[in-house]
């Protein structure tokens, strides 16, 4: 019981370790820029609209599926990644609009 | 001030003067308006190069009643030439007269999509061809039927011999010709072109203001982009539906966010002039109504597209816009329609 709660502790620890890094995606000239990502379970990828118009994000991959609505020029939204695995990334907007990010433990 | 950077400083006058006119109104952004040049190729399929017999067959094919069941309805039935490529309905007349429940949209410059449908579900012309031709309420033919149809008339069978040299008439080689005969179906000169080109004369000081509203004021340009003056994108822009008819979930049918429910592939506004009435379900009979719906910021304001908000546009404005779209049409349709193979 006791070990198994520890575990669960240190799992945790792992998740919101303070090494988590953050990289940026930009959404620019209705594409996502770089299109490929490598990044270690619980970084955060924040994806910018760098266009003068609205975008999405969404996934519906099993490692990470998420949808955060639109959102105009010059905001942002981040997004922890807490699964290894791959995710496949799109705009419901512009569906042309894909990339591919690399989840490694 | 050394004399050296006041001549530079000049010289950098007379360029911005020089392009200033070139332009007509000095204003305009222009990496914002060169988006709406034609691409200098034409766009190909690298898995369906086109050719002279590719085209010629898909345009027979295209303008043949005999695809249908009732032998009575082509593609042309819907998208006819005489009506910008489209049939002037609110909504779409299938078989045995039956009210389809969407708008027939143009086809014209469908070459330069990259998603088709009002909801997205085709990703290619070929992909599209052979979905009328078997819908029960469109043109309702069983294909064994038509591939047997086709092969007795020996005008097809050499067209197909020629377009694709060994492989039969085929469903395949059927999407492919329509498909190919499609991506010539192009809009060609119009006034807003030419205008473009340094034409100062080719529109309207009220087409012209009009454009400006469209970069500017009325951000038109948020969706209606490029060329084609389309972003291949979908959008709630809050369209009421028609009396008597059923609620369209739109883009929601083929993708499952919340985003999308109500949204809609934004149509080109090429040839738009000749295409009413307007909207998915044809619910606008006149451009003016169409700058009315922008101006309110749509109608259903829930799931509206945060591009959607009250203009303010005075009627002048909303006048010059729907001067500036009327810009969008070729000057002539040149078209001869085929004679059918027999
Ligand atoms: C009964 C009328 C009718 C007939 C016949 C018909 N269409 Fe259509 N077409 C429509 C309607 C309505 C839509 C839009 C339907 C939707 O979005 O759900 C459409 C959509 C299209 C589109 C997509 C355009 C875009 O920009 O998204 C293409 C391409 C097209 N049709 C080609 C054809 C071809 C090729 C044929 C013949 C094989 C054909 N159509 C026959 C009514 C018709
Ligand atoms: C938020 C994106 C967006 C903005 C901004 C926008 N449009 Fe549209 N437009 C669309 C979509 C999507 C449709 C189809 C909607 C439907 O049928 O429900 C459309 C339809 C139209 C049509 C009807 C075309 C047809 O063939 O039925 C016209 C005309 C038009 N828009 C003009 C304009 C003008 C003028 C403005 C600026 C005042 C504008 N649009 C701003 C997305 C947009
Ligand atoms: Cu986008």
């Amino acid at each position: 019981m006791k070990i198994k709660y520890c575990l669960g502790v240190a799992l945790i620890a792992c998740a919101f370790d303070a090494s988590a890094a953050e990289y940026e995606i930009a959404q620019r000239n209705k594409a996502f820029a770089p299109v490929y990502l490598k990044i270690k379970v619980g970084d955060v990828v924040n994806f910018v609209n760098d266009d003068p118009f609205a975008h999405n994000v969404y996934s519906l991959s099993e490692t990470k599926s998420f949808d955060v609505g639109s959102y105009p020029k010059g905001q942002g939204k981040q997004i922890t990644f807490d699964k290894p695995g791959q995710v496949f990334v799109e705009c419901a907007i512009h569906p042309f609009m894909k990339m591919k990010i690399e989840v490694t433990q | 001030m050394t004399r050296r950077t006041t001549v530079a400083a000049s010289f950098v006058v007379i360029i911005v003067c020089v392009i200033g006119t070139a332009v007509s109104a000095p204003n305009f952004n222009q990496a914002k308006v060169e988006q709406f040049q034609r691409l200098p190729q034409i766009v190909e399929s690298p898995s369906n190069p086109m050719s002279p017999a590719r085209v010629a067959l898909g345009k027979a094919l295209f303008f043949d009643p005999r695809l249908s069941g009732s032998q009575s309805m082509s593609c042309a039935s819907c998208h006819n030439p005489s009506l910008g490529w489209s049939d002037g309905l609110p909504t779409a007349i299938g078989q045995g007269m039956s009210k389809l429940r969407r708008a027939t949209p143009t086809i014209v410059n469908s070459a330069y999509g990259s998603v088709f449908m009002w909801d997205g579900r085709k990703h290619s012309l070929e992909d599209q061809a052979l979905g009328p031709i078997q819908a029960k309420d469109e043109m309702n033919m069983d294909m064994t039927i038509l591939l047997e149809r086709l092969s007795t008339i020996k005008g097809y069978r050499e067209m197909f011999d020629h377009a694709y040299p060994g492989e039969g008439i085929t469903p395949d080689a059927i999407a492919k010709a329509i498909a190919s005969f499609e991506r010539t179906v192009v809009s060609t000169n119009t006034p807003f072109d030419r205008w473009r080109r340094g034409e100062q004369r080719a529109v309207s000081d009220a087409a012209k203001r009009g454009f400006e509203l469209f970069l500017g004021k009325a951000d038109c340009v948020a969706c209606h982009q490029g060329f084609n003056f389309t972003d291949e994108g979908f959008h709630n822009i809050g369209v009421k539906t028609v009396d008597g008819m059923k609620d369209d979930d739109g883009r929601y049918e083929q993708l499952k966010l919340r985003g999308m429910k109500g949204a809609f592939k934004t149509p080109t506004l090429r040839e738009v002039a000749l295409t009413a009435p307007y909207m998915h379900n044809g619910i606008y009979t006149t451009l003016e109504e169409v700058v009315d719906h922008y101006d309110r910021g749509g109608d259903v304001k829930d799931n509206l597209d945060i591009s959607m908000r009250p203009l303010k546009l005075s009627t002048q404005e909303k006048i010059d816009l729907v001067e500036f779209m009327k810009t969008l049409t070729s000057e002539r349709l040149e078209f001869a329609v085929p004679r059918l193979p027999q």
